[in-house]
């Protein structure tokens, strides 16, 4: 197992490099350069003054030799500086808005597993009963109902005419007048509706893939074996059948790493939430190379390595793949 | 089992979230009972105001800065030399007047005295100088630099007297100095990319910055020794709400006070009595105007005919009904109605299809195969009009648009083109025939940068290769001058040639819709807008709503 890892470990080096230079070939082949978004259509911002901020950001150059300048910074955990008029440090700025893209994508997350694993598991158990069908029909809705539309139906309810929750951003005006628990509670108050919507939508997955795997694992010949041997029907379900339903969530979870960093520009803008998703989509409009590269290696190295923890973890919970290996 | 546990603490919590966010809300908000017998109309000073704004500020660095959002704040922290009253004359602002000399090749500003930078040291002549220099540094990453370059000679002549000295008489200048003055003995010698300053400004202007939380919210405190005199409202809030609807709501619910609307919203959502009890909708033109311009280089455009015959075939009242609801005015030149280099004389083309048919026969288009398009040597007349994404009212302009010239027979074809790539693979290479844009409308009336035929080159302006010697001349006219009134004559013959030409059709100038909570006063709508007199609006006593510890 351990050879396995290290084996794993080694080969994440070259992959990321070669991810890197992909992601940084694709993304200066759009049209456009930093430069030209802050100078274009401006009739203060001449040809010279263009020239010479394309060469204060190193854009002059060829593509190769930028690359291989990245690269170089990159080695030491150097990533460099914006391109954004701001020139802040990439690093600053991704931190700044990692925290909170976080933790919403965890509670989300958590508050998906908690609906999700209990709904599939009483959809199994009683399939076609109305709690099944019912239930069908709710997270289906939740995963076609368009969220930005549903966000401002519930703001206009809960924030407009019930005035019970806050619309939008993560604090009230007057937080730093606020004690320390009144604080806890806006703050709470701000990510209820974010947290649930962004739930809402990814319960129809998670809990139709619970559904359907219980439904396999019942059928299976321990079960009945389980059934026969006399053990409540309680006994069946939570502990036998429910942990071999639940190995492939390992796998999920593994594969879900990458997603924590990630955020929906609409989602982000319609709640006020300064996240991953609105820094990175600006990134994107605004060519500013080194913040979207950041980001990038970031989403890479988060990728690989959930990967390796969903291998490895469906390797430690599975015996059956344990043993096959050599 | 256990889930449903967790469930019903999760109600609970939730439930206790609920009560306790209600608790705060009516505690912090409350206005104390109304004062008996206090006139509401008597300034005071207190309260605050919550601007809303779809973007971010990047940097308060007046010399890096170049979006919007970024000004609004220094316009707020900073000064220029000079600035524009409610009727779009330039007034002084850091000085006090100012003396052309009689060659009409140097200018003298004689500063306030007095005047004390946020962290209490003396405004003088050398802040003017320090400006200056930092503006023409090459190592200085602005796009602003092009007005400071045309300086011949600079001089600090006392602490309190600053001179420029220009090759010729060029009278864009003096409104090239209201850019914002910056602190010169906090920023002698500092990297301007990574000064602390960019982040936490120090300048001369009314408000005094306070702090900024990136992505949520920039917070402003008044400055208690302005020199033109305290500001009424203590404090203003920045918020930033990326989307307009959730502004709206927003500013409905009172987490902000003052945004601006869309037409729908001015429109259809903002009728109701209790809106117009809460809230103060003003309108006035705004500084910006939407044309369609053609790529003069492309041979369907060559002939004037033609472009006269599509602005005839363009009903511009239609256009300003259908994406405006009605909150606009033609345009039928570079500038807009009210200012004084406007001319009134030049009347827009009338909705005249009749017309444009026979401009176009005239021109030798003609529906020779009978399929209802136009064609001449066998090619039909067909282009594409190209905009960028995003801008919906762009958009929707171009299909109504299409729609008409189908009518006299041109086909149209309209497509939508992410920003970045607009610019730089159709725009600037010249790589289009027709396209919708809009420009700014700037203060001061000089044409150059967009209508001088030597702007042609790729990245200028004037990229739809417009070429008129007569107009040319006249730019030049106009621009190395002082002399209103030659400006003026300058500027209305140009407007009565581009009228003929025809190089852009002019389309509209939409209303800027800008909508105030009620218990702010003061507020007089003037050619301006209604920003011009920001520090003179007030909240009478008993109407405040944020009550601040001091």
């Amino acid at each position: 197992m351990l050879g396995y890892i290290a084996k794993r470990l080694i080969l994440m080096l070259p992959l990321l490099i070669g991810i890197t230079l992909v992601s940084f070939v694709v993304i200066h082949l759009a049209p456009g350069k930093p430069t030209d978004l802050a100078t274009m259509m401006n009739p203060k911002a001449s040809l010279e003054a263009k020239q010479r901020l394309e060469e204060l950001y190193g854009l002059d150059k060829p593509l190769h030799i930028q690359y291989w300048n990245w690269l170089k910074r990159l080695a030491v955990l150097d990533f460099g500086r914006s391109f954004a008029p701001d020139r802040e440090l990439v690093l600053t700025k991704i931190g700044r808005r990692l925290p909170i893209t976080i933790l919403i994508n965890v509670l989300s997350m958590a508050l998906i597993f908690l609906a999700a694993i209990p709904i599939g598991i009483y959809s199994a158990t009683h399939q076609n009963s109305l709690f099944d069908r019912g239930t069908t029909v709710f997270v289906f809705l939740g995963f076609a109902t368009p969220t930005f539309w549903l966000a401002l139906l519930l703001m206009i309810l809960f924030g407009v005419n019930l005035g019970w929750l806050p619309i939008s951003g993560l604090k009230s005006l007057q937080y730093e007048q606020l004690s320390s628990l009144a604080r806890f509670w806006d703050r709470t108050a701000h990510l209820i509706l974010p947290v649930l919507l962004s739930a809402f939508g990814g319960l129809a997955g998670m809990s139709r893939y619970m559904r359907s795997n219980m439904l396999e694992v019942v059928r299976q010949d321990y079960i009945t074996t389980a059934r026969a041997k006399g053990l409540s029907e309680r006994t069946v379900i939570y502990k036998h059948a429910l942990r071999n339903a639940l190995m492939p969530v390992i796998t999920i979870l593994g594969l879900s790493v990458p997603n924590l960093i990630g955020g929906s520009v609409i989602f982000e803008s319609i709640f006020a939430i300064p996240g991953m998703g609105q820094l990175f989509y600006a990134s994107v409009m605004s060519r500013d190379y080194p913040t979207v590269m950041g980001g990038l290696v970031i989403g890479a190295v988060l990728t690989l390595g959930g990967n390796l923890l969903a291998d490895v973890g469906y390797a430690l919970a599975d015996p059956r793949i344990r043993e096959a290996r050599p | 089992m256990s889930s449903i546990r967790l469930s019903s603490v999760l109600v609970l919590f939730l439930l206790l979230a609920f009560l306790s966010a209600c608790e705060e809300k009516t505690e912090s908000t409350a206005v104390s009972a109304p004062a008996p017998q206090t006139d509401v109309n008597v300034p005071a000073y207190g309260d605050a105001i919550v601007d809303g704004s779809i973007g971010d500020a990047s940097t308060m660095l007046p010399a890096l800065a170049s979006d919007s959002s970024s000004r609004d704040i220094i316009g707020l922290v900073f000064n220029g030399l000079v600035k524009y009253d409610q009727d779009l004359n330039l007034v002084g602002d850091l000085a006090e007047s100012w003396d052309i000399s009689p060659d009409g090749l140097a200018i003298t500003f004689h500063l306030r005295r007095g005047v004390k930078w946020h962290d209490g040291r003396p405004f003088t002549a050398q802040d003017v100088m320090f400006t200056y220099e930092l503006m023409i540094d090459p190592k200085t990453p602005t796009a602003y630099a092009e007005d400071f370059k045309q300086v011949d000679k600079a001089e600090v002549i006392d602490d309190f007297t600053f001179r420029v000295t220009y090759p010729r008489a060029f009278a864009p200048a003096l409104a090239s100095w209201g850019f914002s003055i910056m602190p010169a003995h906090l920023l002698k010698g500092q990297d301007v990319t990574t000064t602390p300053l960019s982040r936490r400004p120090v300048g001369t202007g009314p408000y005094i910055f306070k702090e900024w939380q990136t992505g949520q919210k920039i917070v402003l405190e008044d400055n208690p020794e302005y020199f033109e005199g305290r500001p009424y409202i203590s404090r203003y809030v920045y918020r930033i709400i990326p989307d307009l609807a959730t502004m709206f709501l927003e500013l409905k619910s009172g987490g902000i006070d003052r945004m601006v609307l869309t037409p729908i919203q001015y429109e259809r959502q903002t009728h109701d009595q209790e809106f117009n009890k809460n809230f103060k909708k003003y309108r006035y033109l705004a500084f910006a105007y939407t044309y369609l311009g053609f790529n003069l280089l492309d041979p369907k455009f060559k002939d004037q005919r033609v472009r006269q015959a599509i602005a005839y075939a363009l009903n511009k009242e239609e256009i300003i009904e259908g994406v405006l609801l009605g909150l606009g005015r033609p345009a039928n030149g570079p500038y807009k109605p009210g200012h004084w280099a406007y001319n009134e004389k030049v009347k827009p083309y009338p909705y005249d299809p009749d017309q444009a048919k026979q401009l176009l026969a005239q021109a030798g288009w003609r529906d020779t195969d009978r399929d209802g398009f136009l064609d001449r040597e066998g090619r039909p007349f067909e282009f594409t009009i190209i905009t960028n994404q995003g801008n919906k009212q762009r958009e929707m302009t171009a299909l109504i648009i299409q729609q008409r010239l189908e009518q006299v027979g041109i086909k149209v074809k309209v497509r939508t083109i992410e920003w970045a790539a607009f610019l730089k693979e159709f725009i600037d290479k010249k790589n289009f025939e027709a396209c919708i844009l809009g420009w700014t409308i700037p203060m001061d009336p000089d044409l150059f940068d967009v209508w001088h035929s030597s702007k042609t080159r790729p990245g200028e302006l004037n990229f739809v290769s417009y070429k008129n010697e007569e107009v040319d001349r006249l730019i030049d006219q106009g621009r190395y001058t002082f002399d209103q009134d030659k400006r003026k004559e300058a500027y209305r013959r140009i407007q009565e040639l581009l009228h003929e030409d025809v190089p852009y059709v002019f389309l509209y100038v939409p209303d800027a819709l800008p909508v105030v909570a009620a218990r702010f006063h003061g507020i007089k709508p003037a050619p301006a807008g209604i920003s011009y007199n920001f520090i003179k609006w007030y909240v009478p006593e008993p109407l405040q709503k944020y009550r601040l510890t001091p």
